[in-house]
């Protein structure tokens, strides 16, 4: 089964294609935050450029975040309107997940670590396991003093990768046993979520498209500051 | 309307999420409804009293995918039978545009058709076409909504020239601000009708800012001659001031809609957006064009607020004069009309 996937929830947009004989096109660009103006010509592109017509797409991939809030729903809205008018299934991974599985064959624990703006980070931990990485944490939204007195606690060698990791390099370079991904890790992989989703295809482990939401792991503004006041009345 | 008559029907699939509306319809030859489906945030909103763009943001992408099942369900066709599909640009909320951006271009990508951006002003001024097949260019439209008060000379089909617009507040902003004041709740515009009907509009005379002068308009002055009234006069009876502060700004709006037919030789006069639902305006408005002699358009009032039925309209204008849009069209949160 043919696979596109598309990435969008940070600063990078993306999309790759792949099936059971691996990715046979990608695209990525990381330039300014215009998910909108480039994501379809790119998915147009790579298409094309891998002599694919969405025709032949049998189910539709799609980062759901954590992450940029706009580029997220940029990406999810395509995916589900593709998915649609395709009328084929969808598989929603993880932002964190996506960052991780690239550096699945490191035996340190893997931090996968999203800018998430307002002096905060998104976060999960995971593990090497054959065929990838598990995770071992939950997905975790905190400041990198947060993270920081994690990765103390576990006392662990550690690996961090994602733009988070990189943003605060300052404060999380202090905790002991700590490796930074290179800049090819900081961003999720499109070919990664094409990979991931192939695998989950086999299980036929799909999300019917109408399912499918983006991971905000953040409430809307507006609603944080009700409950606050809700909860200030109610005391 | 020029329709080119051995042509098979050019069937547009319109959307809009500009605002707190997520909105899917399919329309023929940019006049003859298919289907319209419109979900409403409202509620979502209400206790905010007002949009919250992040609230909006996530509520398209939740509401998009079944509101376009449904309009190409009601239309009775499906990819196959879509020619185009047009998505609102702007102006409006970014977040909420590029949700409805997104999935335009999409469905365009896999059904192979073009894409078509559509400015959601224009898109407004194409909701009287819609229900007048007949309706023919020159005209003059009032645009009143929350965003909006503009009084525009349509010359032809994407021809516009604008006569007037708002120095301050939108007439439709007023509305919401004079009722969060009374506590009348949100919308305001509905909630102010309402009590309305129940005053006496004579009750107070609010001020007509800027009647005679040109054809721009001001009602920040008149939201604030409400608030100042009321405070020194607290046992007014609240649907007095509401009726008096509706006649006020209506007066304004059919006053200068008026001139501005006599003066551009328009055929008639259109009413469009959220405010042109405003019972006292659609009365005001007939009687003035009827004493005039002149036609006037009513859109009914699904019509008027937002809905993709006047986007997929406007889209199959557009598609015709400019062809296509590119696929790397991004969201115009601040577009204005093209005027020429
Ligand atoms: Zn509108």
């Amino acid at each position: 089964m043919l696979i596109l996937g598309i990435e969008t929830a940070t600063l990078q947009a993306g999309c790759a294609i792949g099936g059971h004989e691996g990715v046979l096109a990608e695209f990525h660009v990381s330039r300014g935050r215009r998910h909108a103006e480039v994501l379809a010509p790119a998915i147009e592109f790579t298409c094309r450029q891998a002599l694919i017509e969405l025709k032949e797409i049998g189910a539709i991939a799609v980062d759901i975040g954590p992450g940029l809030f706009t580029g997220l729903r940029v990406g999810v809205a395509t995916a589900k309107a593709m998915a649609q008018a395709l009328r084929v299934p969808m598989i929603g991974v993880s932002s964190l997940d996506l960052l991780a599985f690239p550096v699945r064959h490191t035996s340190k624990l893997i931090v996968a670590a999203i800018d998430a703006r307002r002096s905060e980070l998104f976060y999960a931990f995971y593990r090497q396991v054959p065929g990838g990485v598990q995770r071992q944490s939950g997905y975790q939204v905190g400041t990198a003093d947060d993270l920081a007195s994690e990765l103390l606690a576990t006392g662990h060698e550690s690996l961090l990768v994602g733009d988070g990791a990189h943003r605060y390099a300052g404060t999380l370079g202090e905790v002991g046993g700590i490796e930074f991904g290179d800049a090819g890790f900081a961003y999720p992989s499109a070919s990664a979520l094409v990979e991931l989703a192939h695998a989950r295809a086999l299980r036929e482990e799909f999300v019917p498209t109408w399912e499918l939401e983006p991971f905000y792991l953040r409430k809307a503004d507006a609603e944080i500051n009700w409950e606050r006041r809700d909860a200030a009345e109610a005391s | 309307m020029v329709t080119d008559e051995r042509a098979e029907p050019t069937v547009v699939l319109g959307i809009e999420t500009s605002c707190d509306e997520t909105a899917a319809a399919v329309v023929a030859n940019g006049a003859a409804v298919m289907s319209s489906v419109v979900s409403s945030q409202v509620d979502l909103h209400a206790r905010f009293g007002g949009v919250v763009p992040e609230i909006a943001s996530r509520a398209h992408v939740e509401l998009l995918t079944p509101v376009v099942a449904e309009a190409l369900v009601e239309a009775g066709i499906d990819g196959d039978g879509v020619d185009a599909v047009a998505a609102t640009i702007g102006p409006g909320l970014v977040g909420s545009l590029l949700v409805g951006i997104s999935a335009a271009k999409a469905l365009s990508l896999v059904w192979g058709v073009p894409f078509v951006g559509v400015n959601h002003l224009e898109a407004h001024l194409y909701a009287s076409f819609l229900e007048e097949p007949d309706l023919e260019p020159p005209l003059v439209v009032l645009l009143v909504s929350g965003g909006h008060t503009l009084l525009i000379a349509m010359e032809g089909h994407a021809r516009y020239r604008l006569l007037g617009t708002t120095v301050d507040d939108a007439a439709g902003e007023a509305f919401d601000k004079v009722a969060r004041f009374l506590g009348l709740g949100y919308p305001g515009g509905p909630a102010v009708d309402r009590v309305a009907m129940e005053g006496d509009p004579a009750a107070v005379d609010f001020p007509r800012a800027m009647l005679d002068d040109g054809f721009d308009f001001s009602f920040s002055g008149l939201k604030t001659a409400v608030i100042n009234h009321v405070r020194k006069h607290p046992g007014l009876a609240t649907a007095d001031v509401a009726a008096s502060f509706q006649r006020a700004v209506v007066d304004v709006l059919v006053h200068k809609a008026r001139r501005a037919v006599r003066e551009t030789g328009a055929r008639g006069l259109c009413l469009a957006g959220g405010v042109a639902a405003n019972s006292l305006l659609r009365e005001r408005a007939l009687d003035a064009a009827m004493e005039d002699g002149i036609r006037c358009y009513l859109p009914s009032r699904s019509m008027c607020t937002d809905n993709a039925a006047m986007v997929a309209a406007a889209g199959y204008w557009r598609l015709r004069s400019d062809g296509p849009s590119s696929l790397a069209l991004g969201a115009a949160p601040n577009l204005r009309l093209a005027l020429g």
